[in-house]
Parts: structure tokens; sequence; C-alpha cells
């Protein structure tokens, strides 16, 4: 009798619904997202839409940093150059919302493209660096560029509508974010399976063999730079149209630092990670708000401790999971999984 | 014409504070070939403990900044132990994010210890402005200057002459044949650290004697990787002259630029010039060529 699953064709080995209990869950899994607004309040459904958030903008970063291993610590820049454009068509021009977040993401692919050239001559550290000055160049623009972007006292983005039908409250956002949310994870899925996806992994593993095997360096790298900046201008275009407000202080270095942090934690090179990293971090401060208002309940005076708390923690996690589980949740998830695979007899 | 001048001596003087704190980079670089972006909270925490130690403690300052530096070596060598030996051999990003990790950890130690509000630091240097003739210097910019440049020409020395020096710049060059001639590698990573922690919290307490301090403080360690690029990741000669380029580029920004989009543009220049500088000569002035192209 055969015991486990087995993989006779490539074909087989490749498939995203790997067997019909994965499939089963899947199902379940989507049937309590579109149950879940109707159970949860106003604050869950915000946390709800800013999960949904940091999953589009993580996967675009896992994209390149975790697939083509093109370090970027530029992420939020993307976003920010996002959710202007977006931000200023729809006040500007008068764009409808639903036109409003693919040009975005194209605009924020345009910005993604100009930082990516230097990826072509630069690398490792190198890279890193210049990521790191277009975060503060950009930060610049948002910031002194008043004619197009306000400067410090931001943009302030109407309700969007859709089909007549104006968006006012978390609930009706949580359908929009659902939408992008499941589009992101289905192209990223689809995406490094192609051609395209195998190509990102080998410039990562070895760029010199990758060329060598044939794969156009100038042509992939800047292909990543777009897609991923691509999905961090949906996402910061959406963030920003769910919170009416965008002004440069939204777009901090910080930022940055957290999406990576999403897909450290979350699991470099794996799209499930992005979910997971991004899951975790963002409800880790609100999870810590929590405590801090039973601690103001309890102990009055303490809670103030918490606002660098919660700094602290975001940095302990960093350095604990690179050094203790580097290849993050999504590899715990993976043993899980194996351990009740074959349970209870595993051997 | 005078004011050229005096902005050109200003960004001079502050070209050797950045030239002391890219040292601290290149040093624990040129080692270990671990870019620390803790650097700027290590600066903030040295400039802290002199400020505790100048307030609290209340010792005499050549008091303070020698327990300062004593408490840098404990950091570097706790730094290395802890954080980066288990990351040896792990990709770049990894090595990146475990030092940017570590400085949320440190400035958030901080906040929590030292709360988020801005001091002013003790007067250690004679408040007379320096007067050089055709310029006048803040006394402290000038003092500031006079502790970067002793402090660079100490290390320079140390890696010059002494045997430890000869051993750090052995490892730099080849680990495997450093080794190989008995060479403790680890010791001098430990050393690189301590070295590089010792360079930042002299910045900081000069830093913090010229502008105050606050949790904050760190983030100039930035700006200052700027300098490191311009002059090359592993050069020390390099960094300080970088650190006197970019700061007087730096200060002609802020003359001449500011007045045109309304401020601000001083301190985005150097990622301009970083950014640059990549397009052009990514190994900078005088760093080793190792970009491979494909």
């Amino acid at each position: 009798m055969r015991c486990g699953d087995f993989k006779e064709t490539y074909i087989q080995d490749e498939a995203i619904f790997q067997s019909l209990f994965v499939k089963f869950w899947l199902c379940l899994l989507f049937l309590f997202l579109l149950a879940f607004p109707f159970m949860a309040n106003a604050y869950l459904l915000y946390v709800a839409n800013m999960i949904g958030f940091a999953i589009i903008g993580a996967i675009g970063l896992n994209l390149l940093t975790g697939f083509t291993g093109q370090i970027s610590l530029g992420h939020a820049a993307f976003l920010g150059v996002g959710a202007y454009t977006s931000a200023i068509l729809v006040t500007r021009l008068g764009f409808p919302f639903w036109l409003s977040v693919p040009c975005a993401g194209l605009v924020a692919a345009l910005a993604g493209l100009i930082i990516g050239i230097p990826s072509l001559r630069v690398k490792g550290l190198y890279l890193c660096i210049a990521t790191l000055a277009a975060q503060f160049i950009f930060e610049f623009i948002f910031t002194r560029w008043e004619s197009m972007t306000k400067g410090i006292t931001g943009i302030h983005i109407p309700p969007p509508t859709i089909a007549g039908y104006a968006i006012k409250t978390e609930k009706d956002f949580y359908w929009i974010t659902l939408f992008f949310v499941a589009l992101a994870v289905g192209y990223a899925r689809n995406l490094i399976r192609s051609r395209t996806g195998r190509a990102f992994i080998a410039i990562r593993d070895r760029d010199l063999s990758a060329e060598i095997i044939g794969i156009n360096l100038f042509r992939y790298k800047l292909s990543s730079f777009a897609i991923s900046s691509f999905y961090a201008g949906m996402a910061g275009a959406l963030w920003m149209t769910f919170l009416k407000v965008v002004t440069p202080d939204h777009f901090p270095f910080l930022l940055s630092i957290q999406y990576l942090a999403m897909i450290i934690v979350g699991g470099l090179g794996s799209v499930l990670g992005s979910i997971f990293g991004a899951v975790f971090i963002t409800l880790t401060p609100e999870i810590l708000n929590y405590l801090s208002e039973i601690v103001k309940a309890s102990a009055p005076g303490y809670e103030e401790i918490f606002v660098p708390m919660k700094e602290v923690i975001f940095g302990v996690l960093i350095v604990l999971f690179l050094i203790f589980e580097p290849r993050g949740l999504a590899e715990i998830w993976n043993r899980i999984k194996a351990f009740f695979r074959l349970w209870p007899f595993s051997y | 014409m005078d004011i050229l001048i005096q902005v050109i001596v200003t960004g001079l003087a502050t070209g050797g504070l950045y030239g002391l704190i890219a040292l601290g980079f290149v040093l624990i670089y040129k080692a270990t070939s671990v870019l620390n972006l803790a650097m700027g909270d290590f600066m903030t925490l040295g400039a802290f403990v002199c400020f505790t130690m100048l307030t609290q403690v209340k010792v005499p300052f050549y008091l303070a900044l020698l327990l300062t530096l004593v408490s840098a070596i404990v950091l570097g060598i706790a730094v290395e132990r802890i954080i980066l030996r288990p990351l040896i051999g792990e990709p770049v990003i990894s090595v990146i994010m475990v030092t940017i990790g570590l400085g949320i950890i440190l400035k958030g130690g901080m906040y929590i210890i030292w709360t988020p509000i801005f001091r002013s630091f003790p007067q250690i240097f004679p408040p007379k402005p320096f007067n050089l003739g055709f310029a006048i210097v803040p006394s402290g910019l000038w003092w500031g200057f006079v502790f970067a440049i002793i402090g660079t020409i100490a290390f320079l020395l140390i890696f010059k002459f002494s045997r430890t020096g000869v051993a750090m710049r052995a490892v730099a060059s080849d680990q495997q044949a450093a080794l190989s001639m008995g060479i403790s590698v680890r010791w001098v990573f430990a050393l690189a650290w301590c070295f590089g922690a010792m360079a930042a919290v002299i910045g900081g307490i000069v830093i913090g004697n010229i502008s105050g301090i606050s949790v904050y403080m760190g983030d100039i360690g930035l700006k200052v990787l700027a300098v490191i690029i311009l002059g090359g990741l592993d050069s020390i000669g390099g960094a300080i002259l970088a650190g006197f380029i970019i700061g007087v580029l730096e200060n002609l920004t802020g003359l001449y630029i500011d007045p045109l989009v309304g401020g601000g543009a001083k301190d985005v220049a150097p990622f301009f010039i970083l950014v640059l500088i990549l397009m052009i000569r990514p190994y900078g002035l005088f760093g080793k060529e190792l970009i491979e192209r494909v």
C-alpha cells in the first residue's frame, strides 16, 4: 500500500492545489473569509483590511527579495509612489477608484524600473544601500514637491465609489481588499511556476550561471523590480484610500524595514510565507495595544512602557527569527504539516 | 565670499566627524564583511552613557570618556558573540537585517531607559568659538574635529604598526591564510567590532556635544553610508577623505539649494551623491574593485 503523497509527473509537482485535502481546506478558508465581515466588529475589520494591504505589499517584496534575491530597503517609497499617484489621479483628474489602483501600480512600477537600474551594475550590499538612498530621496520628494503632493499637510482622498455605490465603512472596503489580495496571491503563485518565476529563482541562486543558461539578467532583474513595485503601488493606493488621507509620514524608512521583517519572519521565497509574515507583523502591535489596555486598567502608569516595547519586540523578533528560524514561519508550517501527514506512524 | 569660506570650513569640520563614524563602519566591514547599520545607535548609546556618567555619577570628563570606551568594548564583543557569530556564512540580507534589528532593539531600549526627551550635553569643551583668521568655527565643531582627527590617527597607527593591526589586516585580506598563520580569526572579529563601536561612541559624544542628544540622533549613521561608499567600503583613508568631501558638499547644498526648494535638501544631499557614486563608480574612490559584471 502506498503511504504519503507521491508525485509522478512534473506537472503534478508544480500544481498549485497539491491534493484534494488542500483544496478542501482552501475552500473552508475562503468561506471563512467570506463570512468574516458578518461576524466581526469594525475594529476587527479594520485590522483585517490592514493585514490585506500588508499581504499585497509583502508578496511584492518577497518576489523581489525572496525570489530574485535583490535586496530592497526602499519598499515604502514604492508604496508612497502608488498612494500619491492614486490620490492625485482621483482628486485632480477625477479618475474612478477602480482605475486609479492599477494606474498607481503602473506608476510605481515605473519608479521601480528606475530604482532597479543600479541593480544591473551593483548587487548585495551595494544594491541595498542604493535602495536605501532611493527611500530617502522619495521621502524628500513627497515632502517637498508641494505643488503635487501638498507637502506635510497631505492629500485628502474622498471615499471611493464603485458603480454608484459609495464605499464608506470598513466592511465595504473589506470586499475590495479581499478581491485584490486574492488576485495578488493568485498571480504571484502562478508567476513563480512560470518561466519568469524560474528565471527569478535562478538569478537569486547564482546570477552568473543564470546568465550562462540563457536568462537575460537585464530583463528579468528589471521585471522583478517592476512587478514588485507594482504590488507595492497597489498596496499603497488601497491603504491610503482606506485611511482617506495620504501624508509623507506614512512612508518612513521604518515601514520598509517592517516589510522586510514580514518576509523574513514569514519566510523568504515563499508566497505563503509572505502571508504569514504580513499577518504576524500586523497583529503583533495590535496585540501589544490590547495588552497595554489591560495594564492600563489594572496598573495605571505602566502602560507607557508599551510604546518603546513595541519597537524592542519588533527588533527582537527580527533577530531571533534570523538566528533560529531563518526560513521563517513557512518552514515551521511545513514541519507541522510533515508531522501530521504520516501521523501517527511517521516511519 | 566670506560666507562661502565659512560654509566650507564648517563642512570640513562636520566632515571630520563623518570620517570618524565612517571609520567605525569600515573597521567592521574590512575585517568581517558586515555592514553594521546599527552604527548610529551605537553612537547614541555612547553619547547617553557618557552623558549619564557626567550628570548622574558626576565623574570628570576624561574618566567618563574612558568608561564609555570600556562600555563600547563590552557592547562590541557582546554583539559579535551573540548576534553576528551565528550568522557567519548566511546571505547578505540576513546579516543586514540582523544589524537593523539590533539598531531597533537598542533604540527601543534607550527609549525605555532615557525616555525620548531631548537633552543638551554638559559643557565639556571651552565655549569660545575658534578663530582661524579667515573663518570662525563654533567651539563644539572645532573640538569635535580635533577629536575625530586624533581618533583617526590613533586607529590608523594601530592598523599600520601594532601586531594587532597587522593581524586585522591579514584577516581582512584572506581569512584562511590568516588562520593558518596562527591568527585567531574569531578574536580579530571581536576586536573589529570593539574598534568599530569605539569609533562610534567617540563620534556620538562629539555630536551629542554639538547638537544635543536624543534617542533619534543615530539617524545620522545612515547619512554616513554615503561617505563610506564614496571612500570605498574597505578603505580607511578613503573614509576620512570622503567624510570631508561629503561634509563640504552637504553644507554647500544647504547654502545654495535649500533656499530654492524650501529647506531639507541638506539632509538628503548625501543620498543623491550616494546614488550618483553607485552609478558611476560603485567601489568608491579607493575601494577594492570586486564588482563582477555579467
